[in-house]
This record gives structure tokens, C-alpha cells and sequence, in this order.
């Protein structure tokens, strides 16, 4: 690389240290508010967990944590399973159609909003009473596209010759996929998963659409979303903390695990 | 023996099957909606009609779209702005530090939507911090207004979805050989013009994609607007809530979702037919470091 | 002839990346239009030295002259000097006529002198064909020829390439040696090349000069440094050499079996130092005549064909190495050999080098 002079230099310093101010300062901010006693921007009143420990007691946040998860673990479990699965059968083969891509590639970028009303209309239609099941069927369509991409970047730089090895060598295709295919795609599976355990957690539109009436079927972000339109509360600083703590942990797993198996 | 084309099928049938069933057939049932008429109560009256679309380019919703396509065309310039200058101040940075870099510009992203967007409300609020910043240096007039403006809803599309376009620029920043930045000094040229004649243009593709990101999710965005505008900065998004859960006009609910579609579509479309006259000449941007 | 004149100077050159010293006090001469070769394996130093005299490295100590001006800190787009990248690095987006232009277009001369300029060396470089082709359109020998015209149309004082055949097959590169040369010699201008094949630079370079750890060996014509290399370094690295090891005598190398290798011991060598003999395949003969100064005798391993001669592997009882003999394929069928034959091996004691172990 040739060299940069001293003050092309520090001008790219400045460029990341304001981005990464711009990026990191609203966050920080919610941070270092959920442990503030006051709770509001206007003064700093001391370091306090209270707004932890009267989320601990706030039962609809409680009640909409559990949905969250049940949603999140459900959806995410037969994602991976249905995702993984499709991304070995399209791999497994040398050509598809552009189609094929298309129906796959469709759940990451159609517009939330318009896949949840699609939803809402035909849940509505076949009169089929809404609910944390409506969602899990919603949130399965997105997290199976995103698990079915996760595993088939590992796939494609998969060495297809070792299942031949391995039939070669007298294995079933159930054992070859055991004992082969599976452990060298395991990392990916996992990975993809987590991504779709923290889509699913974050997910709110398609949710506020499918859950129907009720708040039986409230899920956290729409419980963060109704806080929110109330007002600025000192509790969704201390909630907000909490769910960016998790989505970080489970992202960072994640990415862990990918250059794991890419070796970058 | 690769191929086997009844096993693969077997494989991809589930998930095909899930997709076929919660996917494709609403999407379906909505586009059929768009043609029936709203019933007397707010149901549906299943006689076929033009009018939903005709309604689409009523002065007012028109307005709305050109509305929509304004607040997501300044935040896509401001967050391609911003986000090509720090993807290139990432791939300048020591090899080492770059992934560190790229991790930390896309971490935010990974975090709940909502509350990114709340964050903004506790930065712009009358008593947020920026007030209090501006008070703790002297000022004791009345608070700016800043939240509920379209600045607002800008400034948090543009943070929500800066990630991504750093992401996305950086990718052909650092695949791009750097003899060919030397090979244009050496030639006579200065950084300046190196950088707009040789750099800039082999990192269209990265740009033009972060660009389609930004600004296909910001024109459909509804949770933005809802809370950064507070209600009075309308998008196509919101338009589209409040005829499937407030205005009870499903079929003119229908109508505007498949014009956003439709929006979505042409804007990939212009993408697609960029990056493929494009490909080529990345490719040998690529395959020239290997050299 | 007139003595030829010095167009670059490098003086004292070294270079540090932090602990790393990669060249080390360079002092060399390169003349008004000489094709030099800078020569040496990876890591020697060769690509730093002329990254300094493109303007992409600053040396951190020492000057370099081009006509006699230090340009060892002006910026590379305000020097004289052009180089040829290893990747050639060809704008993509560009045809190549655009990317031929380029260079002249930084210069803001009239569009109808760029176009002039440009048809010409199109010509010379025999790309007129492809002018309007992008660079993935092109072969790997033509891709080479858009770089050196994108870089001659600029009518450098200094041409510099860094390792220029590197990225061609083995046919083509030797197609283009040749090509190379002719172009220098048409377009007048000095040539500075980098390479790391030996070969391509005994056949290009008028002078070269060898490099190793960052430290300059021998710089001198192709022939020189083929005959009388500095250092046994030199002798291994150019050209194909046999060493005997032994101790200096004073009239050559005693080897390990107390055979006496006759040759001029160079002044610096004591007697009794460690050393070691050398000469080239070529200079061995098979059976040799009786006067002959030195003589072994050899069983004969490997007979390698090598289309014009032939390449023998004989194992001596003066080195461990089996002994390298190219016989012509003439001399081979006059009197033929086989593997498992005793040979007579003989040299002359002109053809010996001797250099300190």
C-alpha cells in the first residue's frame, strides 16, 4: 500500500471517529439513561438499577417477553430445519431457474408492511382465529429465507466429492448426510439459526399484524412499540438495554461461528 | 451422482411448500383484493373494479408518494453520502483493524429497530439532549422543536440504514486492486482526480446497492414516520396501516401496497441492469490484484 | 563510442518498515538508455527499491537523482517516471484506448495531440485493433502491451517495470523478452526491469545488477556477472553451477578426497580457509585430453535430454552433489553414454572461480 500523507491520515480518522459518534452516542445514551435514578435526560441523579427492577415487576412486559420468546424459539426451530433443507436441495443441484432464486430471495426484501397485511387478509379470509401460532407461521417465512442463505454461502464452497468419498466407501445417504454433510455445515446451521432467533425477536410489524386482538398475543416489540407512542419512560431504557444486550450477544455468536467456518 | 433431481426436490419441498402457502398466495389475495370494491361496512364487495388504482393518483395520495419518495430520496443521499466516506475510511485503515471497523459499524444494526428510533426520540424530545446541550452552553430560549419534523424522520432513517450502505460500499473499496489508485498517480494524476476518475466509478455497484437498500426500505418504512413525525409526516407506509386497521379499505389498502411493490420492483430493476453492465469491469478490478 | 552518461543515480538508498530494513545503503548507476535489470530472489529488496524510484515509497535515507535533481520526495504523478505494473493494472472501466490516453490527458495537452501521440504508439505496440476493447476482452499478452503503451506514450525519462512476463506462459514470455527489447531499442527510452528470473534478465538487460537481503552484490553486464560472479551467492543464483568445497591452496581448492582443484585464488582468501571451487556445466568435458589441469572420474547417474544438448548427472568423489556436464548432442553422438558409464571429467583452471564458504 503506498504510503498516505499525515494529513490524508488524520482526515480518515475523522471521518470514522464522527461516524462511529453518530452511530454509537443515541445508543450510548439509552445505556447510561437506564441506570440513571431520575430516569430523564435533564439530570444525572445517580447510578440506580430501580428501572430494572420495576421491569422485573411490570407483568405485561413479563407476559410479552415469554410470547417473544415463544414466537422466536418455535419459529426459529422449524426455519432452521425447513431453511437447512432447502438450501442442500438447491445446492444439490448443478442449475435452477431463476425462479427458484426469486421465491427464495423474495421473503428477505419484500417490504414488511406489505407481507404483513398480506397476512393479516388471508389469515381473515380463512377465518382462522389469530394469535402466537399466526405469528410463528408469519415469522417462519422470513427467518427459513434468511437460515436457507446463511447455509447455502457455506455450501458453495463445499466440496461435493467428499459425499461421493463417502458413498464410494459403502455409507447410505443417511449416514453420508450424518456423518458428513451435516458436521461440515453444522457451524452455518447454527449460525443461521441465530440470526433468525434475533430477526424473530425484533420483529415487530408483521407481528402487530398476525397476533390479532387481544393482548394474549403481545409480543415485546409490540409492547416496546405501545410504551413508546405513550412516552418517554424510564423503563423502556432499562428494556431497550436489555434487548439490545441479547440481539448483540446472539449477532456476535453468530458471526463468531461464520468466520469460524470461512476462516476469514 | 451430484445431481439427483428427486432427492433435491424431496429436500426443498417443506420449505417451498411453507413459502407457496404463506407467501405467495397472500401476496396473491392481495393483489386480487386491489381489484374488488370496499363494501358498505368496510368489507369486501367482490365486484371487480379499476378504481382502487385510479384512487392511487388522487391528487392527495399522489402527493403522498411524491411525499414518501422525497424523505426517502434525501435520507438515501445523506446515508450514502456518510457511509462511502467511512466504508473508505474503513478499507484505508491497517488490514487488521478493518474487520474490527466493520463489525462495530454494523453491530447497531443488529439491535431492535423500535428502539434505535426511540433513541432519537430521547435525542430530539423538547427536554431531550440536545436541549439539555444547548442549555448547559448558555441558551434559555425555548427549546427547538425537532422531533415530529421531517428532519427528524430523515435522521432516523438514515441511521437505522446507514449499516447497510457502509457495508455495501466497502465491499468493492476493499476488493479494488490498489495498483490501479497507483497506477493513475503514476500516470500524473492527483489523488483528486484518481479518485474521481478510477475510484469512484468501480465502486458504483456497492453504492447503487446500499442506495436501492436505503431507499426501498425507508419509502415503505411506517414505524419511522409513526414515531420520528409523530403522525404528520404521512408515508406510503403509514397510508397503508391506517386503511388495513384504521379506515377499514382493504381493496384501497391493497392497491397502494402493490404500488409500493411496483415502486420496489422498477427501483431493483434499475439496479439489476446497472450492476450487470457493471459486472464485468468489477470482476477485472478483481481479478487484476490477484496478479 | 562515447562514455555513456548516468540518467538516475541512486545514492546510499535504504529503506526501513519499522524494524525491517528491506533495502540497505543502495549505491548504483543507471545510464542514458540501458535496459537494466534488477535482479533477485523475493525479498531481496527489488520491488522497494523501484517502488522509491516510482514515488510510492519514500527512502528513509539517501538521495536519488534523476539528471542530476534529488526526486527521492516529489509525489509520483510530478515525476518523469512511469511504471509497468505486475498486474498492469489496467483502469477496467476504461477502453484501452482510454486507458492509453490517461496519462496524457494529466498532462492537458491538446486532444489532437493525445490522439497523435496515442495512434502511435497503438501502432508500435501493434494494438490498433483492439483500441476500442476493454481490458477483459483482451489476452494476457495483449493486456501486457496495453500497459507498456499506457505507460511509453508518457515518454518517461525512466521506464520501470516490475516483474513484466511474470503473469505469461513460458512460450509467450519469450516471445515477449524479445519484443521488449525491440521496443526499448525503437523508443529510446531506459528501461529499468524487475525481475527474479535469471534468465529473463541474461537475455534482456545491457547491465544488471544482483540483490540480496537489500543489499546490492554486483552490478555489471549480463556476460560479467555470468562469468566472473562476485560471490558464490551470485554464482548459485545466475546460471547453473558445480561447487567444491575444500580448503585454499596456493594454487586452488584441495577437496575433501584431497584432490587438488587448480584455479586463481582471489587475493582476499587466505591459505587454508575454508572455500569452494566452482565451475560451469558447460565448461566440463567429457574425457578430456591428458594436459587438461583438472580431472576426476565419475559414474553417470541421470542423462537429462534437453533437445539441443544433453545434461548429465555424474557422481565424482569430489563433491556430495552429483557433478552437472552439458555435452552438446553432437559431441553425445560422436561418443555415446549411458547411465551407469565411467566417465572421465576435465576442466581448465581459467574456468574456475573460487569464493570463500
Amino acid at each position: 500500500m503506498a504510503e498516505r500523507s499525515p494529513a490524508t491520515r488524520r482526515m480518515l480518522w475523522l471521518v470514522l471517529s464522527l461516524v462511529f459518534a453518530f452511530l454509537y452516542i443515541p445508543i450510548a445514551v439509552l445505556v447510561a439513561l437506564s441506570f440513571n435514578e431520575g430516569g430523564l435526560p435533564t439530570a444525572w441523579s445517580g447510578f440506580s438499577l430501580k428501572w430494572y427492577v420495576s421491569l422485573a415487576g411490570n407483568s405485561a412486559i413479563l407476559s410479552a417477553a415469554l410470547n417473544t420468546l415463544i414466537v422466536a424459539l418455535v419459529s426459529t426451530a422449524i426455519a432452521t430445519l425447513l431453511g437447512t433443507l432447502l438450501a442442500i436441495g438447491v445446492e444439490m443441484r448443478r442449475q435452477y431457474g431463476k425462479g427458484l432464486e426469486a421465491l427464495i430471495f423474495a421473503p428477505m426484501i419484500i417490504p414488511d408492511i406489505v407481507l404483513a397485511i398480506a397476512l393479516l387478509s388471508f389469515f381473515s379470509m380463512l377465518n382462522l382465529t389469530m394469535g402466537l401460532h399466526t405469528i410463528i407461521l408469519a415469522h417462519v417465512v422470513f427467518n427459513l429465507a434468511f437460515v436457507c442463505s446463511v447455509v447455502r454461502a457455506r455450501l458453495k464452497s463445499f466440496d461435493w466429492s467428499i459425499v461421493e468419498a463417502s458413498t464410494d466407501l459403502g455409507a447410505s445417504a443417511i449416514t453420508t448426510f450424518r456423518r458428513i454433510t451435516l458436521p461440515v455445515i453444522a457451524p452455518a446451521v447454527i449460525a443461521g439459526a441465530l440470526l433468525a432467533f434475533t430477526l424473530s425477536v425484533d420483529e415487530f410489524i408483521i407481528a402487530f399484524f398476525t397476533a390479532g386482538a387481544g393482548r394474549a398475543s403481545t409480543t415485546l416489540p409490540m409492547q416496546i412499540y405501545a410504551m413508546i407512542r405513550f412516552g418517554i419512560t424510564p423503563e423502556i431504557n432499562a428494556l431497550a438495554t436489555i434487548v439490545m444486550a441479547v440481539s448483540v450477544t446472539a449477532l456476535t455468536l453468530s458471526q463468531r461461528l461464520n468466520r469460524g467456518i470461512t476462516g476469514q | 451422482m451430484r445431481y439427483v433431481p428427486s432427492r433435491s426436490s424431496l429436500l426443498m419441498a417443506p420449505a417451498l411448500a411453507w413459502l407457496a402457502a404463506l407467501m405467495v398466495v397472500p401476496c396473491a389475495l392481495v393483489l386480487a383484493l386491489a381489484f374488488f370494491r370496499r363494501g358498505i361496512y368496510g368489507g369486501i364487495d367482490y365486484t371487480f373494479t379499476l378504481e382502487n388504482f385510479g384512487q392511487v393518483f388522487d391528487p392527495l395520495y399522489a402527493g403522498i408518494f411524491l411525499n414518501s419518495a422525497r424523505i426517502a430520496g434525501t435520507a438515501t443521499l445523506i446515508a450514502v453520502v456518510i457511509g462511502y466516506a467511512a466504508a473508505y475510511a474503513i478499507a484505508a485503515a491497517p488490514r487488521r483493524w478493518q474487520p474490527v471497523f466493520l463489525f462495530f459499524a454494523v453491530l447497531p444494526f443488529w439491535s431492535n429497530y423500535l428502539i434505535r428510533t426511540y433513541a432519537w426520540i430521547v435525542l430530539l424530545n423538547r427536554e431531550g439532549l440536545i436541549t439539555q446541550l444547548l442549555r448547559w452552553v448558555g441558551y434559555t430560549g425555548e427549546p427547538p422543536s425537532m422531533l415530529y419534523t421531517e428532519g427528524a424522520v430523515i435522521a432516523g432513517l438514515v441511521y437505522n440504514y446507514l449499516p447497510f450502505v457502509i457495508l455495501a460500499c466497502y465491499a468493492p473499496l476493499s476488493r479494488l486492486n490498489p495498483e490501479l489508485a497507483e497506477a493513475s498517480r503514476d500516470l500524473g494524476a492527483s489523488a483528486m482526480t484518481t479518485f474521481r476518475r478510477v475510484i469512484l466509478p468501480l465502486t458504483v455497484p456497492g453504492i447503487a446497492a446500499g442506495a436501492v437498500f436505503v431507499f426501498v426500505l425507508s419509502i415503505g418504512n411506517f414505524v419511522t414516520p409513526a414515531l420520528l413525525g409523530g403522525g404528520r409526516f404521512q408515508m406510503i407506509g403509514n397510508l397503508v396501516y391506517d386503511q388495513f386497521l384504521t379506515a377499514n379499505d382493504w381493496p384501497f389498502g391493497a392497491a397502494l401496497a402493490m404500488a409500493l411493490i411496483a415502486i420496489m420492483l422498477l427501483v431493483l430493476m434499475a439496479q439489476a441492469i446497472a450492476a450487470n453492465r457493471a459486472s464485468g469491469r468489477i470482476a477485472e478490478a478483481e481479478g487484476n490484484a490477484n496478479g | 563510442m562515447s562514455e555513456p552518461r548516468t540518467l538516475l543515480a541512486i545514492d546510499r538508498v535504504s529503506k526501513n518498515f519499522g524494524r525491517v530494513t528491506a533495502v540497505d545503503g543502495i549505491s548504483l548507476d543507471i545510464r542514458e538508455n540501458e535496459f537494466f535489470a534488477l535482479l533477485g530472489p523475493s525479498g531481496c529488496g527489488k520491488t522497494t527499491l523501484l517502488r522509491m524510484l516510482a514515488g510510492f515509497e519514500t527512502p528513509s535515507d539517501g538521495r536519488i537523482l534523476l539528471d542530476g535533481k534529488d526526486i527521492a520526495r516529489m509525489p509520483p504523478n510530478k515525476r518523469p517516471v512511469n511504471l509497468m505494473f505486475q498486474s498492469y493494472a489496467l483502469f477496467p472501466h476504461m477502453s484501452v484506448r482510454a486507458n492509453v490516453s490517461y496519462g496524457l490527458e494529466m498532462e492537458r495537452l491538446p486532444a489532437k495531440e493525445i490522439r497523435a501521440r496515442v495512434d502511435a504508439i497503438l501502432a508500435t505496440t501493434e494494438l490498433v485493433p483492439f483500441a476500442d476493447r476493454k481490458p477483459e476482452q483482451l489476452s494476457g499478452g495483449q493486456k501486457q502491451r496495453v500497459a507498456l503503451a499506457r505507460a511509453l506514450v508518457k515518454r518517461p525519462r525512466l521506464l520501470l517495470l516490475d516483474e513484466p512476463l511474470g503473469a505469461l506462459d513460458k512460450k509467450l514470455r519469450g516471445a515477449m523478452q524479445l519484443e521488449l527489447k525491440r521496443l526499448q531499442h525503437e523508443v529510446g527510452i531506459t528501461f529499468v526491469i524487475v525481475t527474479h528470473d535469471q534468465e529473463e534478465s541474461l537475455v534482456m538487460a545491457d547491465r544488471m545488477a544482483v540483490l540480496k537481503d537489500g543489499k546490492l552484490l554486483q552490478c555489471d553486464t549480463p556476460h560479467a556477472v555470468y562469468e566472473h560472479p562476485a560471490e558464490r551467492f551470485v554464482a548459485d543464483f545466475i546460471g547453473v553451477m558445480n561447487f567444491i568445497p575444500g580448503k585454499v591452496s596456493a594454487d586452488g581448492v584441495v577437496a575433501a578426497n584431497g584432490a587438488r582443484i587448480a584455479g586463481k585464488v582471489p587475493a582476499a582468501l587466505s591459505s587454508g580457509a575454508a572455500a569452494v571451487a566452482s565451475v560451469r556445466p558447460e565448461r566440463v568435458r567429457l574425457f578430456p585430453s591428458a594436459d587438461t589441469a583438472n580431472r576426476t572420474t565419475g559414474t553417470v547417474e541421470v542423462l537429462a535430454y534437453q533437445g539441443l544438448d544433453l545434461q548429465l548427472h555424474v557422481r565424482t568423489p569430489l563433491s556430495p552433489k552429483p557433478f552437472l556436464v552439458r555435452v552438446t548432442a553432437d559431441a553425445a553422438d560422436r561418443r555415446p553414454v549411458a547411465s551407469g558409464d565411467q566417465v572421465e571429467l576435465g576442466w581448465d583452471a581459467a574456468d574456475v572461480r573460487i569464493f570463500a564458504e
